[in-house]
């Protein structure tokens, strides 16, 4: 790469290159959403915390002992689990360009992901039934916040599948789509990661308390 | 799995700078550890079967932290190299932040607790 000649022979010096050069499209998505990701992260990390601060103040309220019923959530964790590895099967027949396997794949990892999502909200409705609603305690307040923040991040992750589908179906796995595939993929491992956090934090330390 | 035919090679060459290649034996090993990962705390907490809380509370987190690692290496396929470093340089930047934020509210905020009266122990003093 060489430093164009200042065309205008002033002699003030240049700051930048004068060839700039063409990038293929999307060459640095995985770079920026990578780094969306981790700013994600970031929210997670003040909403773990404040679950932290506040998780031990039950204002005389009910506590994770009461509320808690870790059968649900360790099969709640497993849809979530299932659903990682059906999402890494739905990339490895992306790669291998069988768009029918493909769409197969995307829509039982939907499948799991909207289980995950049911048995969390029969869990929420049932916790509002028996009076445990977020403005009973802090600690009530910051489970909402953190649970409800991911649970929405998974909704979305729904949509987002929906849509990629769609895609797939009407355009095929062309370089785009196989682009935003690999973006939901890191989305969605990204979740997973996220869950291991909350059910080990949240519910497991929570009953032992 | 198999990059065997042109276009699929020459397409690999141009657009996946650097990204560890996905395989089907990845994606099940890592599975299976999660799965392992996910049943032993669940297990400790559920049978009881550690003799203190407070032990059962830092296995709990240490099979956490192993199965974050998991996760980043077998389903985000996590490596030193992707994107010329500058992933692992986001994370690790992302990390020493999410420590410092967790760390620093959970210590200030006991010490706050800790060292404030609570009202009904401050009106008995004279």
């Amino acid at each position: 790469m060489t430093i164009a000649v200042n065309p205008t022979q002033t002699g003030e010096p240049l700051f930048y290159l004068a060839d700039e050069h063409p990038h293929p499209e999307g060459y640095s998505t995985s770079l920026g959403f990578w780094i969306y990701l981790m700013s994600d992260c970031l929210i997670f990390a003040i909403l773990f915390a404040t679950f932290g601060v506040l998780g031990g103040n039950y204002a005389a309220g009910p506590a994770p002992k009461d509320l808690f019923d870790l059968n649900l959530v360790a099969v709640n964790t497993s849809m979530l689990l299932l659903s990682s590895i059906t999402y890494g099967f739905a990339m490895l027949t992306m790669q291998q360009n069988k768009v029918a396997q493909t769409q197969i794949w995307l829509a039982i990892t939907g499948l799991f992901g909207a289980a995950f999502i049911g048995i969390e909200l029969t869990e929420f409705a049932h916790m509002i039934h028996e009076g445990a609603t977020p403005q009973r305690s802090a600690f009530l307040s910051a489970f909402f916040t953190l649970v409800g923040t991911h649970g929405l991040h998974v909704s979305c992750g729904l949509i987002w599948l929906v849509t990629l589908m769609v895609q797939v179906g009407k355009f095929g796995l062309i370089e785009a789509n196989r682009r935003r595939l690999m973006c939901l993929s890191m989305f969605w491992h990204f979740l997973d990661v996220v869950w291991i956090g909350v059910f080990t934090f949240v519910y497991l330390l929570g009953v032992l308390r | 799995m198999s990059t065997d035919t042109h276009a699929a090679g020459a397409h690999d060459h141009h657009h996946d700078d650097g990204h560890a290649h996905s395989t089907f034996s990845g994606y099940m090993l890592g599975f299976v550890l999660s799965v392992v990962l996910t049943a032993i705390p669940f297990w400790l907490v559920m049978s009881g079967a550690l003799p203190s809380k407070q032990i059962t509370a830092l296995v709990i987190m240490a099979f956490a932290v192993v199965q974050i690692v998991v996760h980043m290496i077998y389903f985000l396929h996590m490596n030193t190299k992707s994107e010329n470093g500058w992933s692992m340089m986001a994370l690790i930047f992302t990390i020493v932040m999410v420590v410092i934020a967790l760390s620093g509210s959970l210590w200030v905020m006991s010490h706050l607790n800790s060292n404030m009266m609570p009202i009904h122990q401050m009106s008995g003093m004279k």
